[in-house]
């Protein structure tokens, strides 16, 4: 066994549920077998860190509007293609004649729409690890006095959606796996309320066996020894201030409103609204409202894998009717969704 | 989603860069950043470059990444 899991394993002090928050390190805990080195009665759940499995059917319907209207190209991250809306998925309305174009990078969508000369609307999802790529996108587009670059966004922030998990008390968190490259931009000082008004420890953490198990180790003992605070085990690569000019590049384009998670609901001040200064880029515009009554499939238990309530494998669609083929909830699409690394890496085990 | 990996600035023009991804070479886009120099390393995500890392630490992911993703790995997932 190795020391650092001896270790793990001496400090132990009882039952403690831990959170990890970011879709990566939950692709991270089941690829480098991290459950099988846990002491009995630590356990790991997941969290709402999908910035695809989050974003919100109504949304997804808008977007495959958007998709379906003459003269439009919709671009998007790969991953947003196959999430199901209330009825259909920009695949499905690609395959029906849709523009729908895959993208690598926000600044890609503004070539796009240099070299086609049509209007672009680029499908923005993710948290602050992406949003500084918007918004810099979106600087240049004003730059070059581009008039056919549009953005609709459901871009989100991660700390909020923590707090209204805390709040909303249905699951009892001992402590939080903060995620490592939201962290690279936004730095560990806006974890700051989680120990100060919540009595819990959380920890920054790199994505290799070693960071997770070590982050463990940082908070097993924190919370054994009654001192919550933000730690940072992946220091190699976030500082406490973050990449400040990135965060303020974010912030002179976007403002915060309540957004809507999906499964989640309405977080208060957890989403990004482009600033009055650059509603020539919004797309709400070629927007047709009141498209869709947002509704899950019947059974799929997405909302509650989400908020870390049930596991995936207590979905009764788990594995039968959802399966990543035939995904019926969006947790079950994107790789890095819970369901999906549950399926991948557990197969139909009940305890993964 | 979050995905970021490690990458070497090898020539900076303006807001743009020339960086080389274990062997792959892409243009990226350094705005978020400021004060970079040639042949500093940073973490690059979407296109963008999202903050600068030490080549050590770089050097030690890239060697993760080709574990988990095979030799190629710059090529799936950039």
């Amino acid at each position: 066994m190795p020391a650092i899991v001896k270790e793990l394993h001496r400090e132990f002090a009882g039952p403690t549920r831990f959170m990890e928050v970011c879709g990566t390190h939950t692709m991270a805990v089941f690829r480098h077998g991290i459950r099988s080195m846990l002491p009995p009665g630590l356990e790991l759940v997941s969290g709402p860190g999908c910035p695809v499995c989050v974003t919100p059917a109504g949304k997804i319907d808008e977007a495959i509007a958007l998709a379906g209207k003459k003269g439009i190209i919709l671009a998007t991250f790969g991953d947003m293609l196959r999430v199901p809306g209330t009825r259909s998925s920009l695949e499905k309305q690609r395959a029906e004649g849709a523009d729908v174009r895959v993208v690598y990078s926000c600044a890609d969508a503004l070539k796009l729409a240099d070299e086609t000369g049509k209007k672009v609307v680029f499908f923005a999802i993710g948290f602050e690890t992406t949003s500084p790529t918007i918004a810099q996108t979106i600087l240049d587009a004003r730059r070059t006095g581009k008039k056919n670059f549009f953005v609709y966004t459901a871009l989100k922030l991660i700390p909020p959606a923590m707090r209204a998990l805390l709040e909303s008390g249905e699951v009892k968190i001992d402590g939080f796996m903060c995620p490592g490259h939201v962290s690279a931009v936004i730095g560990t000082k806006p974890y700051g309320f989680i120990p100060r008004d919540y009595r819990i420890p959380c920890v920054v953490a790199g994505f290799e066996a070693y960071d997770i198990l070590e982050s463990l180790l940082m908070l097993v003992r924190m919370k054994k020894s009654g001192k919550p605070e933000v730690a940072n085990q992946y220091c190699r690569w976030v500082r406490t201030d973050g990449n400040q000019r990135a965060v303020e590049i974010l912030n002179s384009v976007f403002e915060t409103s309540d957004a809507e998670w999906r499964g989640i609901g309405v977080i208060p001040s957890s989403g990004l609204n482009l600033r009055k200064e650059f509603l020539e880029f919004s797309a709400e515009r070629f927007v047709d409202s009141g498209i869709s009554a947002p509704e899950e499939k019947s059974g799929c238990r997405c909302g509650a894998v989400l908020r870390g309530a049930v596991k995936p494998t207590d979905c009764p669609l788990f594995g039968k009717k959802c399966t990543p083929d035939n995904p019926a909830g969006a947790c079950m699409v994107s790789s890095e969704g819970t369901c999906a690394a549950y399926f991948r890496y557990a197969g139909k085990k009940k305890n993964g | 989603m979050c995905l970021a990996i490690p990458a070497k600035i090898v020539k900076i023009n303006g807001e743009t860069a020339e960086a080389d991804m274990a062997g792959v070479r892409k243009e990226i886009n350094v705005a978020l950043l400021s004060d970079l120099k040639t042949g500093e390393f940073v973490l690059l995500h979407a296109g963008f470059a999202i903050q600068k890392i030490d080549r050590k630490s770089a050097m030690e992911s890239l060697k993760a990444f080709r574990e988990v993703y095979g030799p190629d790995f710059a090529g799936k997932i950039v």
